[in-house]
C-alpha cells in the first residue's frame, strides 16, 4: 500500500523529469543534451505505465513487481547511454570518440546481455533477494563508470560547468542507490522504511539536480573540475 | 562479502559526489567580492567573511522577504551548512584537519549567504526606487 509521502515523491519526481525535457528543449540545448533529455521522457513515460499498472493490478501484484524490475532495469542501461554520451563530451576535444563508442557499444551489449540472461533464468520467480542483488550490481556498475568519468575531468582539467553538475548529481544517484542495495543485501532485516523509501528519493534528487543545473547553470559557465576536487579533500 | 565491500565503496562515492556537488553549486558565487555595503550592515569585522558570519546573514537575508531564484539555493546551503558544522565538531574529535576543512566549507557558505544579501538588498533598493518614483 502506498503511502502520502509514496505518492509525493512520486508526483514530484515525475514533474521534474518532465521539466528536464521541457527545458532543454525550451533553452535549445536538445542537440547537446538529446540522451538526457531522452532519458527523463522515457522515465516520465514509465511513471505513467507503472500509475495504470497499480490502478489496474494493485501495487503488490506480481505483475507490478515484474514491470517495476523491467523498466527499471530498462531504465538504468539508458543511463549508461547517458553516461557513454558525457564521456563522448568530455573527451571531445582528443581524438579518442571512436574508442568510446567502440568500448560503450561493448559495455552495453554485455550489460544487457547480463541482464537479458539473469532475468530469463529468474523470470519465472523473481525472487526478492536476486531483484535486490541483481540492482546493487547494476547501479554498482554505474558508480564505477560514473568515477572513472569524474577522474578523467579532473585529470583532464575539465572546466565546462554544466557537464561538472550533470555528471555529480549522476554520481550521487548512483553511489547512493548502489549502497541502499548493498546495504539491503547485508542487512534485509535493517528498518524496511529506510529501503522503501531511499530508492525512490536519490530517484527524485536526480531530475532535481538535472533540473536546477538546466535552469541555473549557463551553457557557458566555467568552474575547473580539478580545483573542486582539491577543495573536496 | 562483495555486497559489504560495494556498500563500503558506494557511501565512500556518495560522500565524495556530495561533497564537490556542494562545492560547485557554491562556486558561482566565489570569485564575487562583497561591497562595503553589506559589510556595513552586517558589521563584518574585517575583510573576509567569516565562518561564524553565517547565521547572521542568513538572518538578514530572510529580513529581505523576495521572491527571487535563490531561495532554494539557500535552503539547501543552510543545510549543507549545519551539515557540515556537525562533521567538523565530530570528525575534529577523531581526525585531525577535519575541523580546519568544515571550516573552510562554512566560510564558503557564508561568502555564498553575503553573496545573496547584496543580491536581496540591490533588488530591494531598486523595488522602492521604482515605487517612489510610480508615487510622484
Amino acid at each position: 500500500m502506498l503511502g502520502p509521502f509514496d505518492y509525493f515523491l512520486w508526483v514530484t519526481s515525475f514533474l521534474l523529469e518532465v521539466a528536464v525535457v521541457v527545458r532543454v528543449i525550451s533553452s535549445r540545448s536538445f542537440a547537446r543534451y538529446y540522451p538526457v533529455a531522452l532519458y527523463m521522457f522515457f522515465a516520465a513515460f514509465f511513471e505513467c505505465f507503472h500509475y495504470i499498472c497499480i490502478t489496474r493490478f494493485g501495487v503488490s501484484s506480481p505483475q507490478y513487481h515484474f514491470l517495476h524490475f523491467f523498466t527499471g532495469t530498462l531504465i538504468t542501461i539508458f543511463l549508461f547511454w547517458v553516461i557513454i554520451h558525457f564521456y563522448q563530451q568530455a573527451f571531445s576535444q582528443m581524438n579518442v570518440r571512436r574508442y568510446i563508442r567502440s568500448g560503450a557499444s561493448i559495455l552495453l551489449f554485455a550489460t544487457a546481455l547480463f541482464s537479458y540472461a539473469a532475468t530469463r533464468a529468474h523470470g519465472d520467480h523473481l525472487t526478492k533477494q536476486f531483484v535486490v542483488e541483481f540492482g546493487q550490481d547494476l547501479y554498482f556498475v554505474g558508480v564505477v563508470l560514473t568515477y572513472l568519468l569524474w577522474a578523467a575531468m579532473v585529470h583532464f582539467r575539465e572546466s565546462h560547468a554544466r557537464l561538472i553538475h550533470l555528471v555529480l548529481a549522476l554520481g550521487l544517484y548512483f553511489s547512493g542507490t548502489a549502497a541502499t542495495y548493498a546495504l539491503r543485501n547485508l542487512f534485509p532485516n535493517l528498518q524496511a522504511s529506510l529501503y522503501q523509501w531511499a530508492p525512490p528519493v536519490f530517484g527524485t534528487l536526480l531530475p532535481l539536480a538535472w533540473t536546477y543545473t538546466f535552469w541555473k547553470v549557463p551553457e557557458d559557465a566555467r568552474i575547473l573540475a580539478y580545483q573542486l576536487a582539491r577543495r573536496a579533500q | 562479502m562483495i555486497a559489504a565491500l560495494i556498500c563500503v565503496i558506494s557511501l565512500a562515492a556518495l560522500s565524495q559526489f556530495f561533497v564537490t556537488y556542494c562545492w560547485a553549486a557554491l562556486a558561482s558565487t566565489r570569485h564575487v567580492q562583497i561591497s562595503e555595503r553589506v559589510r556595513e550592515i552586517t558589521r563584518m569585522a574585517g575583510t573576509d567573511v567569516a565562518a561564524d558570519d553565517f547565521r547572521r546573514l542568513l538572518q538578514f537575508i530572510f529580513l529581505c522577504p523576495q521572491k527571487d531564484g535563490y531561495a532554494g539555493q539557500v535552503r539547501a546551503v543552510a543545510l549543507y551548512y549545519r551539515l557540515l558544522r556537525a562533521v567538523g565538531f565530530v570528525g575534529g574529535l577523531l581526525i585531525p584537519g577535519t575541523a580546519a576543512w568544515a571550516e573552510r566549507g562554512c566560510r564558503e557558505c557564508s561568502h555564498f549567504a553575503a553573496v545573496v544579501l547584496e543580491h536581496r538588498i540591490a533588488n530591494m533598493q531598486n523595488l522602492v526606487a521604482s515605487q517612489s518614483g510610480s508615487l510622484l
